[in-house]
């Protein structure tokens, strides 16, 4: 039997993918806040991509102030609850803690910081509002992180917002590719309509820029544009099969999960194939889903994983096997998938080889690849002057995220090559201090 | 195994806990379910006049997760028939006969305290405490700390009762009162066979920010209460050393209370002349239980420290409890931070900066999180090893080499004590103090 049975309902949904970072109650929350050393410097500040006065808003809601603290929470990230629920904070603010230096418990910062956000959410507490009105307009093409956080700041600073968004929910991967025991789809939504309803930011959903014209038109209209475009589908493995039926994207696999949820069928035997945490996500969910054989296939060593230890784990826990030192030559079925023929590899010299004969055959019933997602290239060409770097991210000043055509600015994903909500939240917030400064030259 | 045991001005008790007179002691039921449990002595709850109390009647000062740092009540003396109260301590008695039961009394008249003493006496208690403490409720009816604020008054009634009682009788003193010496003189020149203290503290424990009445909360309105619990410790072993160390009251027993609640809170009193400790807000926070601790620790601390009987480390600290001007001027102590142990919290650093001397930096080693003492500004004053929240990591070491020894008072006496702040004499000449514009850029 596997770990988790196929869930056939909503509850037994959640059921599967209870909350790895459940809400704490106030007594929990009281407790832990009480431990807090209050640090100088605090090191849970200067890990944190946005900076949050971690110390501070932890004395705030010891001391009673929930709001203040959710104000010095958004204040510094306007993704401020989502953050707490899905950074990996314990490589982060959680993991600088200088209670680690004696063995003593960290502080869990993330709960205590869903602990205040939470509360100011669910009671609607408005804690910002709009600048005055300024004249000037900026377009955000993307809803992600990057741009919402882009968005919620020029909105403070008297800016008219407009957000172009492909898909019908903003936040991004926050709803669509985050694993689902990090947090629900309604603690995301819920969020951005709490953003939404102080701030009054206009997002057009559906709205796909993809051609010139639409992004010419858009230059006419708006004194800047911010690009929070992220990342495109998943890349192709260029190997034979890859077009048999039930062979997919790790991010199209996610995106199905977290919107259809209990209603995905998830086969009896799976191959992932990658090794950073998407993939290690993609394992983890098949396995909560009901997967007997779930196999975690990456061509190098387990050490060599780009995954955090923490999240394979996880996996693990949850019954996905790993299969390392493997390269995927081919992927077997007839019209649809039925295995995956791997040849074992090794470290020679520092680069990786293939073992000669050591051909063999894992059978399965789907197969996810988690090879990382291609890039937005050929829209990013269409704009003028804009230039990327070798591994196409879009080239930006780091300190006010300005790009090399300066009417556009740039964020998230699109420019970091793929990382953390929190990174793109710390970048639309830099960039919408740049687009304020550059306009206001 | 040392001997615990106690005779405490002729009161005699298995070991020197008691509990104070409070509402652990409200009832037969409970002072037998404490000498279970392990405590030698109980001082009944005050027995009196009549009363009515009041709903809601304790208050408490949180220190963040730390419950009942301190404490404080508007309870009154017993609100029971005395005729009950007398029956169970008779009842206790024949249980207990070799623990120690201590009829703490409060009445208004020589008649009614002759008449509770003999009552007392007919029960079967072992002594009489007088509670001249109480600083709430009672002390508006001329009684409790209307008392002990009172040194003639109090030496009267004092005089009173020792013409009666046939046991020993122990006054028990308040601390809201600006010398305890002088309470503490009358109970003796009364005749006093022993002083207890401290009672409780005037005090309000806290406003409720939405009724705009203190705690505890009487329909919209509050009163003052008498404090107690951990908080109030430093201020009894003050009072506990005033009185231990007076020429006229040293040979006096003294039972000493306020804040304890551990072993180590009981050596303490002691160290300093106590020779039995009272012992109530800690019971009211965990129960009679607690006293296991507080046995075991004083039997291994006299073991390690060879005593057999508690008399012979009573008072024990008294003589290195001197005057400021006593002490020794030569002496220097700089901080010393342990970088194997630090965690980098900074804390010193900032408190030093902002709190005290400005004697502690920042490394200059890149990443690095472990402050550095500038010696040369260090006074010694203890702030940083306070503040840090690891064990042993910041420690005072000594710098001087013990040679020399100059006290305030030996410069009075040969007259070169600084007279002017530009006196090159004067302490704080000569120390280092950052340059004002030095904030700014911070």
């Amino acid at each position: 039997m596997a770990e988790y049975n196929k869930p056939t309902t909503e509850k037994e949904f959640e059921e599967n993918f209870a909350q790895k970072k459940p809400l704490m109650n106030t007594t929990e929350a009281f407790y832990e806040s009480s431990r807090c050393l209050f640090c100088y410097d605090a090191p849970c500040m200067n890990a944190c991509p946005t900076e949050i006065d971690v110390p501070l808003f932890i004395k705030q809601i010891n001391t009673g102030n929930t709001t203040g603290a959710a104000k010095t929470i958004f204040e510094s990230n306007w993704l401020g609850n989502a953050c707490g629920k899905v950074c990996p904070t314990s490589e982060l603010c959680e993991g600088a803690c200088v209670y680690d230096g004696q063995d003593v418990p960290v502080i869990q910062i993330g709960r205590l910081q869903n602990f205040a956000t939470d509360q100011a959410i669910k009671s609607g507490t408005p804690l910002f509002s709009p600048g005055a009105d300024n004249g000037k307009k900026v377009a955000i093409i993307g809803a992600g992180p990057a741009g919402i956080a882009c968005a919620c700041e020029l909105r403070t600073m008297g800016y008219t917002v407009d957000i172009y968004e492909a898909k019908d929910k903003p936040s991004g991967l926050t709803v669509y590719g985050v694993a689902p025991y990090k947090i629900t789809n309604k603690e995301v939504l819920d969020e951005m309509d709490y953003l939404q309803k102080q701030l009054q930011f206009n997002i057009h959903y559906n709205s796909n820029i993809s051609t010139s014209e639409q992004l010419k038109e858009l230059e006419e209209k708006y004194d800047a544009l911010f690009l929070g475009v992220g990342l495109g589908a998943t890349a192709t493995l260029n190997m034979p099969g890859e077009d048999k039926t039930n062979v997919v994207g790790a991010v199209e696999f996610i995106e199905e999960l977290r919107m259809k949820q209990h209603k995905v069928a998830v086969p009896e035997s799976v191959i992932i194939i990658g090794g950073g945490n998407t993939a290690v996500d993609a394992a983890s969910e098949s396995a909560r889903m009901g997967a007997e054989n779930v196999y975690l296939a990456y061509r190098r060593s387990k050490q060599e994983m780009g995954a955090y230890g923490f999240e394979y784990q996880l996996a693990k826990y949850a019954g996905v096997k790993g299969l390392f030192n493997v390269s995927p030559l081919e992927i077997v079925g007839e019209e649809k998938v039925s295995g995956v023929k791997f040849i074992r590899t090794q470290n020679k010299d520092g680069r990786l080889a293939q073992i000669e004969g050591s051909e063999f055959v894992v059978a399965c019933d789907m197969v996810i690849k988690a090879t990382g997602q291609a890039k937005q290239g050929s829209f990013l060409s269409l704009i003028d002057g804009l230039e990327i770097d070798g591994r196409k991210r879009i080239m930006v000043n780091s300190e006010n995220h300005q790009t090399t055509n300066p009417k556009y600015f740039a964020g998230g994903d699109a420019v970091n090559g793929g990382a953390e909500v929190v990174n793109g939240a710390a970048e639309g917030k830099l960039a919408a201090n740049g687009i304020d400064l550059w306009l206001n030259a | 195994m040392p001997d615990l045991s106690i005779n405490f001005a002729g009161i005699k008790s298995p070991n020197p806990f008691w509990l104070a007179s409070a509402p652990p002691t409200n009832s037969g039921y409970q002072v037998m379910k404490a000498f279970e449990a392990g405590w030698g002595g109980a001082v009944w709850k005050t027995l009196g006049v009549p009363v009515i109390n009041v709903s809601s009647r304790y208050g408490s000062v949180n220190y963040r997760n730390t419950r009942m740092a301190g404490f404080n009540n508007i309870e009154l003396i017993t609100d029971r028939p005395l005729s009950d109260n007398l029956k169970e301590i008779e009842e206790v008695k024949k249980y207990f006969p070799d623990h120690a039961i201590i009829a703490s009394l409060m009445v208004e008249t020589k008649a009614e305290w002759e008449q509770i003493i003999r009552d007392v006496e007919n029960a079967g208690a072992d002594g009489i405490e007088l509670n001249f403490g109480c600083p709430h409720g009672m002390c508006e009816r001329g009684m409790g700390s209307a008392v002990g604020q009172e040194p003639e008054v109090l030496q009267t009634i004092v005089g009173w009762v020792m013409e009666t009682a046939k046991i020993p009788v122990i006054t028990k003193l308040t601390p809201n009162i600006s010398h305890i010496v002088d309470p503490g003189l009358a109970a003796v020149r009364g005749g006093s066979n022993a002083i207890s203290l401290i009672n409780t503290i005037k005090s309000i424990v806290g406003i409720d920010l939405d009724t705009y009445a203190p705690y505890p909360v009487v329909d919209g309105k509050g009163t003052n209460g008498g404090y107690c619990g951990p908080a109030v410790k430093p201020i009894a072993l003050e009072m506990v050393k005033e009185l231990a160390q007076h020429p006229e009251i040293q040979s006096t027993p003294i039972s000493g209370i306020g804040g304890i609640e551990t072993w180590r809170d009981a050596v303490e009193f002691m160290l300093l002349g106590a020779s039995s400790v009272q012992v109530c807000t800690a019971v009211m926070h965990y129960g009679f239980g607690i006293v296991r601790e507080m046995e075991s620790g004083l039997i291994d601390f006299m073991n390690q420290k060879g005593y057999e009987t508690i008399y012979d480390f009573v008072g024990k600290a008294l003589p290195n409890v001197t005057e400021w001007k006593h002490l020794n001027l030569k002496h220097k102590v700089v901080a010393k931070i342990d970088a194997t142990k630090c965690i980098g919290c900074e804390l010193c650093y900032i408190a030093c900066d902002d709190g005290a001397h400005q004697a502690i930096r920042l490394s200059e080693v890149g990443g690095s999180r472990i402050p550095e003492i500038i010696d040369e500004n260090c006074v010694g004053c203890n702030l940083c090893s306070l503040v840090c929240p690891v064990e042993e990591c910041i420690t005072m070491e000594q710098r001087d080499d013990g040679t020399e020894q100059v006290t305030w008072h030996e410069k009075t006496l040969a007259n070169t004590i600084p007279t002017t702040f530009d006196d090159d004499r004067a302490g704080g000449k000569g120390h280092f103090v950052p340059k004002v514009t030095d904030a700014l850029k911070k």
